[in-house]
């Protein structure tokens, strides 16, 4: 046990190191120069080396790269260009945010997509089977902005004509009150949970033809018994493996849906800063973001591991 | 060589009869024929231009006359939606090609030399994938700036690490199979055996891949134009589109509506033939 989770986190660390120096050389990557960029395009010349001094901009670039790592590891994630408020306040502030609505929306995918899976696996190439696998796809296909500004059309806004209803009780914007996060985490968990119904059913229908549950069923136990008691029970192992990485794309696709909702979360605050060519800001909220997902992408993991290893010497 | 050339060919009528011995990858194939055809033909056809505003006749409901309404330019939004087919389809397949063409060459190699080859072409996959979903493309084209050549870039980059474990895989499944070795003991080189040998017998996933690539190519492009990045307006590209449009979601609903439509549906017939390719060239996959 212990083993494994020291080799998980020494594959760990090489990522980590790979995502900051990728974050690192983003900002070499911008076409001109940075110091203009905060300066101004009209700035004296001292200014802007003035600003290079400061920056470091002149020193080699390992001895750069070593600068802004012993920064990270200090909670040191540079200034805004903007603002010149530090990156790390203003990440910290919008980090909440946005972690709520990836966890939430990644609750109600595994919810939805585990009973659409199952029920469908159960209705094997029923009508229903292939409804919710129809609907699946169509889960799969929606571009999630369009699915958020179509929600905010029919259950916030409530005053179109050509729907055959509507509603105005769920809030279009904002994130704090049970209305205001309905939409968003439908939105955000929609693609999430079209997916997970999909792998529920395939891993369910592979389960289903094993010889114990054949057993099961000879033995006498009700269907609902066979499918609740023995089949999810392996059928979800499967399942676990992609909770990390869906939580991860979560993180990432929140960007568009504190777009479309005006959600003060850091996919926001990245956009805005996007357009402010606040390039500090930018690469603060990409690091992240990807430290976030990778350490619960390695706590997921473990805890697979830990729970899978528990089933094996329950069964 | 005309040995060659005949045994591509039954390899390719093989596969298109294998599509139409399947319902699903026959119809959803006929859709991207189709779709393929107004790509061609469409922007030839319509009655309005694209980019011409007409100021008189702003955000109209759709009708007899703008089947789908007019913007808030006075533009036809059926006009335009077919303008774009071309470019989503463009992006959707040079993304695809290119990041295809990275992920399978790199996974082939870390498949086949394995050891530390194998481990840093791995270890900077997981390094790609360690930027959720849309985030590596998103900082890409805000970095390098906006255009439609820096969007298929990100577009294709998000795309290679998912080509690269999945051809990998495939590789080192063929490489445990004897007659790699015997290619080796004839002493035919590395490059030979990789893409004579090797590559032949892992196409098939790859062409499920691609195709299933093609849809999330499309929806990402169109995801980073919606956010304002990637291919501005007035180009017609359907997220920038639905960009310009949300604004106008109390007056005009139909604007946001139709683009986002024509994205799902584009993206619905690559996703309903990519699963059918898989029934047909990679069962195992699935069941």
């Amino acid at each position: 046990m212990l083993s494994f989770i020291l080799r998980r986190l020494m594959q760990t660390l090489p990522v980590l190191f790979g995502v900051s120096l990728l974050v690192f050389s983003l900002l070499h990557l911008i076409p001109g120069d940075p110091a203009v960029l905060i300066a101004g395009e009209n700035a004296p010349k001292e200014q802007i080396a003035n600003i290079h001094e400061r920056l470091g901009l002149n020193d080699p670039l390992p001895i750069q790269y070593w600068n802004y790592m012993w920064n990270i590891i200090q909670g040191d994630l540079g200034t805004s260009f903007r603002t010149g408020r530090p990156v790390i306040e203003e990440i910290a502030s919008r980090f909440p945010i946005t972690f709520q609505l990836s966890v939430y929306s990644t609750i109600f995918s595994i919810f939805l997509g585990l009973i659409a899976g199952v029920i469908a696996a159960t209705y094997k190439n029923s009508f229903i089977d292939t409804s919710i696998m129809v609907i699946a796809l169509f889960g799969l296909s929606l571009p999630n902005f369009w699915l958020g500004l179509m929600l905010i059309q029919w259950f916030a806004i409530g005053q179109t004509p050509w729907l055959p209803f509507s509603t105005s009780w769920f809030s279009p914007s904002g994130w704090g009150s049970f209305q205001q996060m309905v939409l968003p985490v439908i939105t955000l968990g929609t693609a999430g949970a079209a997916m997970i119904a999909r792998m529920t059913r395939s891993s369910m229908l592979d389960v289903l033809n094993e010889d114990y549950i054949q057993t099961a069923r000879a033995k006498g136990l009700s269907e609902r018994k066979v499918i609740y008691r023995h089949a999810l029970r392996s059928a979800i192992i499967p399942v676990i493996t992609v909770i990390g990485i869906q939580f991860g794309f979560l993180l990432g696709g929140s960007v568009v849906t504190e777009q479309v909702f005006a959600i003060n979360g850091l996919g926001r605050l990245l956009m805005n800063s996007i357009t402010n060519r606040d390039f500090p800001v930018v690469q603060g909220i990409v690091l992240v973001i990807s430290f976030t997902f990778v350490i619960v992408h390695l706590i997921v993991d473990i805890l697979y591991h830990v729970f899978n290893k528990r089933m094996k010497m329950n069964g | 060589m005309t040995k060659d050339k005949s045994v591509m060919n039954m390899e390719n009528r093989s596969l298109i009869s294998r599509i139409f011995s399947n319902k699903t990858a026959s119809i959803s194939f006929i859709f991207i024929l189709c779709l393929v055809f107004i790509a061609v033909i469409g922007p030839y056809l319509t009655v309005y231009d694209p980019n011409v505003p007409d100021t008189s006749n702003r955000l109209a409901s759709p009708s007899a006359k703008h089947f789908f309404g007019t913007d808030h330019h006075g533009r036809d939004i059926f006009t335009r939606i077919i303008h774009g087919m071309p470019l989503s389809l463009y992006i959707g397949v040079i993304s695809v090609l290119i990041g295809a063409t990275i992920g399978v060459v790199l996974g082939m190699i870390s498949g086949y030399y394995g050891g530390f080859i194998d481990s840093f072409i791995m270890r900077c996959m997981d390094v790609l994938f360690a930027f959720p979903g849309i985030l590596l493309a998103l900082a890409l084209v805000s970095v390098l700036g906006n255009s439609l050549h820096h969007l298929i870039l990100a577009v294709s980059i998000f795309l290679v690490p998912m080509f690269a474990r999945i051809v990998r895989s495939s590789t080192l499944a063929i490489c445990q199979l004897e007659y790699i070795d015997a290619m080796k003991v004839l002493g035919a080189s590395d490059i030979r055996i990789i893409f004579k040998h090797i590559f032949p017998n892992i196409v098939s996933p790859i062409i499920v891949q691609a195709t299933l690539s093609i849809a999330s190519a499309i929806l990402t492009a169109s995801t980073l134009s919606f956010l304002g990045l990637g291919v501005q307006p007035p180009t017609p590209e359907w997220g920038a589109m639905l960009n310009e449009g949300k604004d106008y979601m109390y007056q005009a609903p139909h604007v946001a509506f139709f683009p986002g439509l024509a994205i799902m549906f584009v993206v619905l017939v690559f996703h309903i033939f990519g699963d059918g390719l898989r029934d047909v060239l990679d069962p195992k996959s699935k069941k």
